[in-house]
């Protein structure tokens, strides 16, 4: 399958992280950064992959790479702080070294849908893992037919990106929506949810494939708002976050269901989980 | 200027609507102009009017001492701003600021609402109207509120 | 490895140590089991004296007893509250160490180990047990080292169960108490009144190398008998039975089923059973540092999903309830394993029940779960 690219799976420890450089650091948001990594070994991912980050002595976490998947050799994460180890990650300055395993898991089936119109949904921290279709989609902007992002971040000091968000609004035949919760008076854009925004883009609903990221009540609801658009949902994707301790299917604790997210997912068809999405604390 | 029965026909609002009762509702409506920064209602007034949203947009705010104003949904074309008509007191509960040159169409309440209590056949009809619009921006309301572009998935 | 492929030969108990010797001359170290704390323990064992000679064990829901025996039986019990997955997927392991040198940095793998271990009286469902972790932890795209090292330095000698334990449901399960296939050598203890001697079938190479270097004789067609009346009437004999065909369809169907509430009100979600299991596989890791901040390692220890920490995700846990964690449990022994791995994740050796401390018992859940009454429950 294209959308997974294993290289790790061929090293004798698989667990072993390689103390990789960081070359880049930016403060994307108050609570929100972005790096990069110059790995020593350079490994294709496919947009929708994720990696392990190590920071010393701390903790190692799942992120997805957040950068452009024609230049693997420039590993970009984007990572919210929200606990011990991603905390200790946005301490980092360049030169200092992350630990790194990867890339694992699906990715979003962006070579599967060519010739389709394709929708992104972003919430919050989820616009990161969505970031690399963008640039796939841009590289390679014959092959596909509409394109729209819709974007969801609780205040306009939450959004992320900001400088690519005006770039892409700028881009043509690229249909960008940005909504806020809240915002102050200085805001012009859409504050509200970022479902109805669906309402704005333009798409043949029978050739579409639409990616969802974002917590999973939020792409629940985006998932039911895009078949009430005639979306078949073996059409909708959703990238899903369960604990991660291995990432390579041994240590147990992201299975849902039947599914290991860390190599089933974590991008997933949504006719695929939602059954099981439908049964509380499974 | 273009009949206001006409301007109606061309709302999403209307869409479906009999000749016969869009005449009927147009006779309350008018048409209206709002500048950037200009109130279409603030929070406390009397709530004598709903919109139909035709071009521009409108923000939605509430003040909170401290924190200054701050949005929370925005109305864009096509869309209906203003609920506060429908039931007594009759008394807007937030700002609507227009943010862009908008224009809308503006419905006078009382006529609307006697119009409707005449002929419940019409009251339906815009009962059907109102309630779709109101119950989205609910579950969007929900969802707002429980934060959850920043939630855990748990 | 393979099947049993040649006529049977049979040692006597002097024979037995002779075989323990010649196994540990060829460089393993041995571990059977051994009588340690009231209960029988997998650990080193030198001669057949370290055997658990005489006794027995009485085992039922939340219930474990040791007692002797009429005769000088060496594996007269049933399986005990450990399994061989604490040598081959040890409860505690570094992954590795790493070191800061001002801007260096670097990682060292935990070397796999070198041992070659000789597992003796491994039963039928542990056989399967391991096979089922092979699976998990060799047989996926990713290989797990430390695993794999010992597991292929290990020598297989099984044991044909001479006895069903008060818990045991491996005929349920199509996992025993025959042993067919994964070992180097398999017993059978035969013992009446008057002679005391061992079944010696080999499965592989090595199996037959050691036999040639210990005295035995081929076994009559009386002693075969005697050992397949052995095992057909531990087979006739299990302490629980559970219809296993329809599993997956049967727990997945019923996710909402009131009894998982049910058994949330007995269940302390002690992680015992997840820890006995001879298939469970789930690890955490842990992170540690030295004071000065140069030198950190990572450690792998045995987890549980009976544990809230277990599905941590940033906020809270998915699997907050206690039923919510005692059907991850049992739903994926029995159901979703088989989607996982191609099998069942239960071989039926019990330890869950008998380790319980308030005596929950698996196949009864999914009795419960079926509607029927415990009693007329069918094995298939
Ligand atoms: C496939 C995948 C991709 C991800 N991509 C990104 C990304 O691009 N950017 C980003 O900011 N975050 C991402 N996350 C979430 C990120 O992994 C968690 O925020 C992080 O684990 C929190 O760890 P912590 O130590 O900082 O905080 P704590 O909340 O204290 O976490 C403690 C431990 O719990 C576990 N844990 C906590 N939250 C999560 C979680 N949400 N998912 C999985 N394990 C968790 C981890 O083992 C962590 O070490 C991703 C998660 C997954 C599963
Ligand atoms: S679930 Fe219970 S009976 Fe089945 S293998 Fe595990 S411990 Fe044995
Ligand atoms: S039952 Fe629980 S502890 Fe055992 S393998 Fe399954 S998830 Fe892991
Ligand atoms: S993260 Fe360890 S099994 Fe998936």
């Amino acid at each position: 399958m294209p959308q997974t690219l294993k290289a790790c799976a061929t090293l004798p420890h698989p667990m072993a992280p390689i103390m990789t450089p960081v070359t880049r650091f930016i403060r994307e948001s108050e609570e929100v950064f972005t790096f990069d990594l110059a790995p020593e070994q350079v490994a294709p991912f496919m947009p929708g992959q994720f990696n392990m980050l190590y920071a010393f002595g701390v903790g190692e976490i799942p992120i997805s790479i957040s950068g452009d998947s024609h230049a693997p050799e420039r590993l970009t994460h984007t990572i919210r702080a929200v606990g011990p180890v991603s905390a200790a990650l946005g301490k980092l300055k360049a030169g200092d070294r992350v630990g790194l395993r990867g890339p694992f898991g699906v990715g979003w089936p962006i070579q599967e849908y060519k010739g389709f119109d394709v929708l992104l949904i972003a919430g919050g921290i989820g616009l990161a893992p969505l970031r690399p279709v963008i640039y796939w989609l841009l590289r390679h902007r014959a092959a596909y037919g509409r394109v729209g992002v819709l974007y969801g971040a609780r205040t306009p000091d939450d959004l992320i990106f900001r400088a690519e968000l005006e770039e892409w609004r700028r881009t043509p035949d690229f249909q960008l929506g940005v909504a806020v919760e809240r915002a102050g008076p200085e805001w012009t854009g859409d504050v509200g949810y970022v479902t109805p925004l669906l309402s704005k883009l333009r798409f043949d609903p029978a050739d579409t494939v639409a990616m969802i990221c974002g917590p999973e009540v939020m792409f629940r609801a985006t998932a039911l708002a895009l078949e009430d658009a005639g979306i078949a949902d073996s059409r909708i994707f959703v990238s899903m976050e369960r604990n991660m301790k291995c990432a390579i299917g041994h240590c147990g604790h992201c299975q849902f269901g039947p599914h290991f997210i860390c190599k089933d997912g974590p991008v997933h068809p949504y006719d695929r989980v939602r059954n099981l999405l439908s049964y509380r604390e499974l | 200027m273009k009949d206001i029965a006409e301007l109606l026909r061309h709302h999403p609002f209307a869409e479906g609507l009999d000749e016969d009762t869009m005449a009927l509702i147009a006779g309350c409506a008018k048409n209206v102009v709002r500048q950037p920064g200009d109130y279409f209602f603030r929070e406390g007034a009397a709530a004598d009017s709903f919109y139909l949203v035709r071009h521009g947009a409108v923000a939605l705010e509430a003040f909170v001492p401290g924190r200054g104003t701050f949005t929370f949904l925005t109305i864009k074309a096509g869309e209906i701003l203003g609920a506060d008509w429908l039931i007594p007191p009759y008394r807007s509960s937030f700002d609507a600021r227009a943010i862009e040159l908008t224009r809308a169409i503006s419905f006078d309440g009382k006529c609307l609402r006697d119009k409707c209590e005449a002929d419940p056949r019409v009251g339906y009809e815009m009962m059907k109207r109102f309630i779709p619009p109101l119950l989205k921006r609910l579950q969007s309301a929900r969802m707002q509120a429980l934060g959850m572009y920043d939630a855990a998935n748990a | 490895m393979a099947k049993a492929d040649e006529a049977a030969a049979v040692i006597t108990v002097e024979g037995l140590q002779d075989l323990l010797r010649a196994i540990r001359a060829r460089g393993y170290r041995a571990i059977g089991p051994t009588l340690q704390n009231q209960a029988i323990v997998y650990d080193d064992i030198e001669s057949i004296d370290d055997l658990p000679r005489g006794w027995t064990d009485e085992q039922d829901g939340g219930l474990y007893r040791l007692t002797r025996r009429e005769d000088e039986a060496l594996f007269g019990y049933s399986v005990g509250p450990q399994s061989w997955k604490k040598f081959l997927h040890e409860p505690r392991l570094r992954l590795w160490t790493a070191e800061r040198r001002g801007e260096d940095t670097s990682v060292t793998p935990e070397a796999p180990p070198s041992d070659r271990l000789a597992f003796i009286g491994v039963r039928a469902c542990e056989i399967r047990a391991i096979e089922i972790q092979d699976r998990v932890l060799v047989g996926d795209l990713y290989v797990d080292p430390h695993y794999k090292a010992r597991r292929e330095g290990a020598l297989i000698v099984a044991l044909n169960c001479g006895k069903a334990g008060g818990t045991c449901f491996c005929v349920s399960m199509h996992a025993g108490p025959r042993v067919k296939h994964g070992f180097d050598i398999a017993l059978t203890e035969l013992l009446d009144g008057t002679e005391h001697v061992f079944l010696v079938e080999t499965g592989s190479d090595e199996g037959r190398a050691i036999l040639e270097q210990i005295p035995h004789d081929l076994a009559s067609s009386r002693e075969v008998d005697a050992a397949e009346a052995v095992i057909a009437q531990t087979a006739s004999s299990m302490g629980r039975q559970m219809r296993s065909d329809d599993l997956n369809e049967l727990l997945m169907n019923n996710l909402e089923h009131p009894r998982w509430n049910e058994v949330a009100t007995r269940c302390l979600t002690c992680a015992n059973c997840t820890l006995v299991c001879p298939t469970c596989f789930c690890t955490s890791v842990e992170d540690a540092s030295d004071l000065t901040g140069e030198r950190a390692e990572r450690w792998r220890r045995w987890d549980s999903c009976f544990t809230m920490d277990f599905s941590y995700i940033h906020g809270g846990s998915v699997r907050a309830s206690t039923k919510s964690r005692y059907r991850q449990w049992m739903t994926h022994k029995l159901a979703t394993w088989i989607d996982q791995f191609g099998s069942s994740g239960c071989v039926g050796c019990g330890r869950c029940i008998t380790w319980c401390p308030v005596g929950i018992d698996i196949t009864e859940e999914v009795c419960a779960i079926r509607g029927c009454d415990a009693s007329a429950e069918e094995s298939v």
